[in-house]
């Protein structure tokens, strides 16, 4: 037994060395000044850190900007998703109506389309619309998320009607009725659904690609591409960037990394 | 009045809530799917210009070198992606779920944390990852055997697709393993007792009560990894630097799209693509949900 556990453990530790190797190489990376980057595999003496690579991504490329216009656009798009997800997800959960079938089965088939087919399309339509190169382009094509109507339809399944029974005879309208009974016992799946959106639009590349052309409204996935092709051998300043990319979305999944998983997986694991 | 008012809100609630989803999907969804199949027998430059070719693109496209090289990639990469990786995944969460292990929380977020590092991001780390003479993985591999290694794993059209499985390995390796693990939590392990009673050995009881266990989700899993392999692009688009590739060795479907639709101007072609791949992918998602029995268990 006492060898079974030290196997097990062992193995355990080498995959998640395995893993963990290239983080730790992209941390040690930002702090070495251009001489010492390739000179020591990770991390040199402490006398010798330097902010040298940071200087470069700011001087280089607008870094701030292209932060400040993703958290602007990965915020906005987890507000109006967020909104639109569960109210859909309630209606499908808590109500019977007509059609009800119909759209589940649209959602599906909307899941399983890649949505790359509709992108010439979409491209036209937006042309039409005046939005190419604005962040309506962007929010107003994803407002809903259908993956998060099927995530709140299957947590809210388990709402009891008695409470929203109780509810409408106190004269709550239904909309009432969603935004006071139903939101906040839906605490844990709305952290997870926040993530899941936050990081869903954070990292978003093909459409912004295609629609953003003004390089002040370039998010930070496109503008640390554009650098990438720009200064191919800033290897420092590049991994600086993607470090300071990846902090945001690191700093929620630790505030709601409960939820998170446990979202995730409800779906999967009951349906 | 006030009761009419009360009654009517409750009925026609349900239809104000799900109306922002059947407004998007007849706008963003429906609408381009249709747009898209019509687009895809003309020949088009930007926006504006379009002429009528009829089944043009899509002879085109069937006799296209460059697209056949893409499917071929794409498919590759698919295979691996649910033969290589998923087992992997798999195997790693029958570890995790041992009920010897030790700090499982610690384990599960160290392989999982890849996945918080977007797509792009993991691209523009791992192109450096992957240089020639400095790179970590050279070094790693100059350490282990001991002579300098010089592979330009991205400039040799013969490297181009193991460096791309490896990264997505390392991305995606955990974040599946988050389903198999939910899954296993999920299996009775009363089940597992009642096997053991019955004199069943670690096989046995793998094969008739952990994967009947863990069906569902391991199809759940399976469909939507293919849809998503079928889907690459930002991986290899980032990781050379926004090129296909030495002799296009990492072109995709989706790339070749882009190029077509969006740098070459030609929506129409583009859209011919699209929906070849929109085909394919629902051809071989449903396939796989028949294969594993999912359609007569619903309903």
């Amino acid at each position: 037994m006492g060898w079974q556990r030290f196997g097990l453990h062992a193995v355990l530790v080498l995959c998640s060395v395995v893993m963990l190797t290239p983080m730790v190489w992209l941390i040690a990376a930002t702090i070495k000044g251009p001489d010492d980057l390739f000179h020591y595999l990770f991390f040199p003496s402490p006398s010798r850190f330097s902010l040298y690579n940071f200087r470069q991504l700011f001087e280089q490329i607008p870094y701030v900007r292209f932060m400040i216009n993703s958290l602007f656009v990965a915020g906005a798009t987890v507000l109006v998703q967020l909104f639109f997800s569960s109210l859909g997800g309630f209606a499908l959960a808590k109500y019977e109506f007509k059609g009800k079938r119909l759209i589940m089965v649209l959602m599906l088939t909307t899941m399983m389309i890649p949505a790359q087919v509709m992108l010439a399309p979409m491209y036209e339509l937006i042309y039409a619309m005046g939005l190419v190169d604005s962040y309506w382009g962007l929010i107003i094509p994803g407002a809903v998320s259908v993956f998060g109507m099927f995530l709140f339809r299957q947590s809210m399944l388990d709402l009891p009607d008695d409470l929203l029974q109780a509810g409408r005879i106190d004269g709550c309208t239904e909309l009432r009725l969603y935004w006071d009974v139903v939101l906040p016992v839906q605490r844990p799946m709305i952290g997870a659904f926040c993530l899941i959106a936050f990081m869903g639009s954070w990292n978003n590349f093909l459409w912004p690609q295609i629609i953003l052309h003004s390089q002040e409204r370039f998010t930070l996935p496109i503008g640390l591409n554009q650098m990438v092709g720009l200064y191919a051998q800033e290897y420092g300043a590049m991994m600086a960037g993607t470090l300071l990319a990846v902090l945001p979305v690191v700093l929620l999944f630790f505030l709601l990394q409960k939820e998170f998983i446990s979202g995730l997986t409800a779906g999967a694991v009951k349906g | 009045m006030n009761a009419l008012f009360f009654r009517l809100q409750h009925r026609y609630a349900p239809y104000l809530f799900v109306a922002p989803f059947v407004i998007l999907f007849l706008t963003f969804t429906l609408y381009p799917i249709a747009k898209s199949l019509s687009l895809s027998f003309y020949i088009t430059n930007g926006p504006k210009s379009q002429v009528f070719v009829g089944w043009d693109n899509f002879r085109f496209l069937w006799g296209d070198p460059a697209f056949h090289r893409a499917v071929w990639n794409t498919c590759t990469y698919a295979l691996t992606s649910v033969f290589l990786q998923l087992p992997l995944s798999l195997g790693l969460a029958l570890l995790l779920n041992s009920r010897l292990v030790k700090g499982r929380n610690f384990f599960r977020f160290g392989f999982f944390s890849p996945h918080l590092v977007g797509q792009v991001f993991v691209a523009v780390l791992f192109s450096v990852v992957f240089i020639p003479k400095f790179g970590l993985l050279n070094r790693v591999l100059h350490a282990l055997v001991g002579t300098a290694i010089d592979t330009k794993w991205l400039g040799n059209p013969e490297l181009v697709m193991p460096a791309l499985v490896l990264t997505s390995l390392w991305m995606y390796v955990g974040f599946n393993m988050i389903y198999f693990l939910a899954a296993l939590q999920s299996v009775d392990r009363e089940l597992y007792e009642a096997a053991q009673v019955d004199g069943a050995g670690a096989f046995k009881q793998f094969v008739h009560v952990t994967l009947p266990g863990i069906r569902s989700v391991a199809v759940f899993v399976t469909v939507l990894s293919t849809i998503g392999s079928f889907q690459l692009f930002e991986l290899p688009y980032v990781m050379l630097s926004n090129t296909a590739g030495p002799d296009n060795s990492g072109l995709t479907v989706v790339m070749y799209l882009f190029q077509n639709g969006f740098i070459a101007g030609d929506l129409g072609y583009a859209s011919a693509i699209g929906w070849t791949l929109t085909m394919g992918v629902l051809v071989i998602s449903l396939a796989q949900m028949r294969l594993t029995g999912t359609w007569k268990r619903e309903d």
